[in-house]
């Protein structure tokens, strides 16, 4: 590696930079703006629920149905792909993990570097789907061929913003797990790693494994569409009144299979890093203890290993044959239960702790109500005979928008006002904080508790109207417009979020900004906020201790950090 | 700065990076074929004509010679990584030269492969069988280039890095030989499974 004093312009240092923590504020930045625009697309659509086939205000068109399904494909695909799991693991995994493992960078800067351009190719080649003749991908985020095949052309561009993202995904899962195996401080052994470190870990398994399938099905549907191939079209297909050129004799149950083992693997991707995130937060402002680290650590594994064996309970209405749907029942069934133990955990490591309500804290202890409506949701679609009647339903939008939503994005925002003063030596105003979490929990529970009755009411997805050409929607419809209303005031509630961080920013630093202003046990506290330059830490940190080691009887302090020696204060 | 046991092993995992690093991608790798076996075996298994879908159209000799070519560019990998370990850089030039010349034999015998099918009318889009031919030998020859590009760049101006870090080149030369005996493995299992069996 070059040493320190090599001369760093303005494009090697802020663009084509290979240091860790401006890579994650990339990562961060972009996909905060990604999560925006997915968000915006929603609002638009929200509109088309609520009031079909009137015009826009403001803007004054009208939200077209073959528009709704690119709107609600590119939701889903931004949302996920774009969004949360760059936030969560791009962002957080590559500001954090090195410093929270006391290295001076991740093991392979430059593949990091290359890993965020992928995925800012990715998502520039995504967004130029919006301007294909008949716009972007329009067959759901799912892409179920034969739909997907014959889709118009924005869904060759999607799969080929697909592969870059895989690509990117591929390169910054095995650049995490190599940092944390390898790259471990002096004396920070395995069970003194934060919980975040192997949630961490366990979610790059995910990604590095469960990506490759549909890496594979997203090839042989680009030869579908480009090469005239059939691999998910089946023999006799009928588009439009007439016979198909494909030679047929494919299976569009292929895709299902592929795209699943990744899919709910990437929902774990979603979840795991958020209960890290949670964990550390609750465990520094109770100031004890996480309760249960080991069966923590052992059921986040656990669900590592279960989450490639339960993809098929997204299929049970696909005809695959009871056995089939019987081994899936059960496996989701036993996946359910290293969540609850985590879950669990994480509530009675508030028992008894002196809670300090800040912004960070609200948000993390939202989060275990609302991911437990999440998870409780889940359960009746886990089982085939209650899933025949909710499956496509609202009942399952709700469902993963609640373990997603309130769940990991206000993980993510929990995150970033607890490790904001790390990132820039400022901390977020606090009252601005609260605005925007009062709000967000009240709007969020607005939009999705409703779509619970109107799914269990029978009322599809995707859906253009909303349900409104249904019979059986009719005594649920008024929903609409509500849900409607509450998603719009929740674009509004992030308004107090955007300005606290534009203020914080611009707002004159510190002489000294305390290096640990939450009073935290963990090694990223231990380096100046923000952290000194390419390297990290002002000397090499060793580790003397657990994680979590808050009020041990017979300290002046309530916590004893990592890095400090006994004795040492 | 410096990254931590970027050359030397670190004592408690008994590792250098960047071996970790190949392992764990040729890992997704494992998972990208076994997504594309997988589809393969799906596709047979539920598909009733496949039998009439022209499977020994393949030319089994030039697949035979094909893996003879391939399993000896495996052979020279392994013997250019001992070159270096022996210190002797000539012998190392000479056998990655030879590992180069078999995998563009390779490609070369692959192309007669394809242009024989293409003059006989039979592309991917005739049936399921030519898809899956064509789609996996296609994506596991981008690897045979990709690994003519690395082994290229090391034969060519990486070997400067001899001279100044001799420790480095020789991992590297250890990684790019990890990956290339996978791509050879791969083949071994695409050459029964698609031409034999």
């Amino acid at each position: 590696m070059s040493s320190d004093n090599h001369k760093e312009s303005f494009w090697t240092k802020y663009i084509f930079s290979q240091d860790h923590k401006v890579i994650g504020i990339q990562y961060g930045i972009t996909s905060l703006l990604f999560l925006m625009l997915g968000f915006l697309l929603m609002m638009v659509m929200r509109w088309q629920l609520a009031y079909p086939d009137q015009p826009l205000p403001l803007v004054g068109w009208r939200l077209s149905p073959d528009m709704y399904n690119s709107f609600g494909a590119m939701h889903g695909t931004i949302m996920i792909f774009l969004g949360v799991v760059p936030v969560i693991t791009g962002a957080f995994g590559n500001y954090l993990v090195p410093l929270q493992i006391g290295a001076p960078d991740m093991a392979f800067p430059k593949l990091n570097m290359a890993s965020f351009w992928c995925y800012f190719v990715g998502g520039v080649v995504m967004l130029m789907g919006f301007l294909m003749p008949g716009g972007a991908a329009n067959s759901g985020w799912t892409s179920y061929p034969p739909l997907s095949v014959v889709a118009t052309s924005g869904q060759t561009v999607w799969l080929i913003g697909m592969v870059f993202l895989i690509t990117s995904s591929l390169l910054g899962s095995s650049n995490i797990i190599v940092t944390i195996v390898q790259l471990r401080a002096p004396g920070l052994t395995w069970m003194r790693l934060p919980f975040f470190i192997w949630a961490q870990l366990v979610t790059s398994f995910l990604l590095l494994l469960a990506f490759p399938p549909l890496e594979a099905a997203a090839i042989f549907q680009l030869m579908d569409r480009l090469a005239m191939t059939s691999f998910f079209m089946p023999s006799g297909l009928i588009v439009g009144g007439a016979a198909t050129a494909y030679a047929g004799g494919g299976s569009p149950l292929l895709w299902q299979h592929l795209f699943w083992f990744l899919a709910h693997p990437e929902v774990y991707v979603l979840i795991l890093p958020a209960f890290g995130v949670v964990s550390e937060i609750i465990a520094n402002n109770t100031r004890k203890p996480l309760w249960g680290y080991k069966p923590l650590v052992y059921s986040v594994i656990f669900l590592g290993f279960m989450s490639f064996i339960v993809w098929a309970h997204h299929m049970f209405l696909t005809g695959m044959g009871q056995t089939m749907s019987m081994f899936f029942a059960v496996t989701t069934m036993i996946i359910s239960v290293p969540s609850v133990v985590v879950l669990t955990c994480l509530v009675i490591s508030l028992w008894g702790g002196s809670i300090r309500f800040n912004t960070p804290m609200l948000f993390a202890l939202s989060f275990l109500p609302m991911f437990g409506m999440g998870g409780v949701t889940g359960l009746p679609l886990g089982l085939p005979l209650s899933d025949i009647h909710l499956h496509d339903t609202y009942y399952v939008i709700s469902h993963f928008h609640y373990v997603v939503a309130p769940g990991t994005i206000f993980a993510i925002f929990a995150g970033i006002y607890f490790w904001f003063p790390k990132v820039t030596g400022k901390k977020l105003n606090e009252v601005l904080g609260k605005i925007h979490f009062t709000f967000s929990l009240i709007f969020m529970n607005g939009i999705f508790f409703p779509m619970l009755i109107q799914g269990l009411a029978g009322v599809s997805r995707r859906l253009a109207d909303g349900g409104e050409s249904y019979a059986h929607a009719q005594s649920v419809i008024h929903y609409n417009e509500f849900m409607s209303m509450s998603a719009w005031l929740l674009g509004l509630a992030q308004i107090p979020f955007i300005i606290n961080i534009i203020m914080t920013i611009i707002k004159k630093k510190d002489k000294n900004p305390d290096p640990n202003p939450w009073k935290a046990t963990t090694l990223e506290w231990a380096c100046p906020s923000p952290p000194v330059g390419h390297g990290n830490f002002e000397k090499d940190p060793k580790v003397y201790r657990g994680p979590y080691e808050y009020s041990v009887p017979g300290h002046d302090d309530d916590y004893s950090p990592q890095f400090e020696k006994l004795g040492d204060k | 700065m410096k990254i931590p046991y970027n050359e030397e092993l670190r004592p408690d995992t008994g590792l250098y990076n960047a071996k970790l690093g190949i392992w764990l991608f040729l890992a997704s790798e494992v998972m990208l074929f076994g997504g594309l076996f997988s589809a393969y075996i799906m596709l047979r298994l539920s598909d009733p004509n496949w039998a009439n879908y022209g499977q020994t159209a393949l030319n089994i000799p030039l697949a035979t010679l094909n893996t003879a070519v391939l399993i000896t560019s495996s052979v020279t990998m392994v013997m250019s990584w001992v070159a270096l370990k022996m210190n002797d850089i000539k012998k190392y030039s000479m056998y990655m030269g030879l590992t180069l010349l078999c995998s563009f034999g390779f490609l070369v015998i692959k192309y007669i492969e394809y242009t024989a099918k293409f003059d006989h009318g039979l592309y991917p889009s005739t049936n399921n069988f030519l898809a899956v031919y064509f789609t996996i030998t296609g994506l596991h020859g981008l690897h045979i280039i990709g690994g003519i590009i690395v082994n290229g760049y090391f034969f060519g101006p990486g070997k400067k890095m001899w001279n100044s870090e001799p420790e480095r080149f020789t991992n590297r030369i250890e990684i790019a030989g990890l990956y290339w005996h996978f791509v050879d493995l791969v083949w071994i299992f695409l050459f029964p499974a698609l031409y034999l069996l």
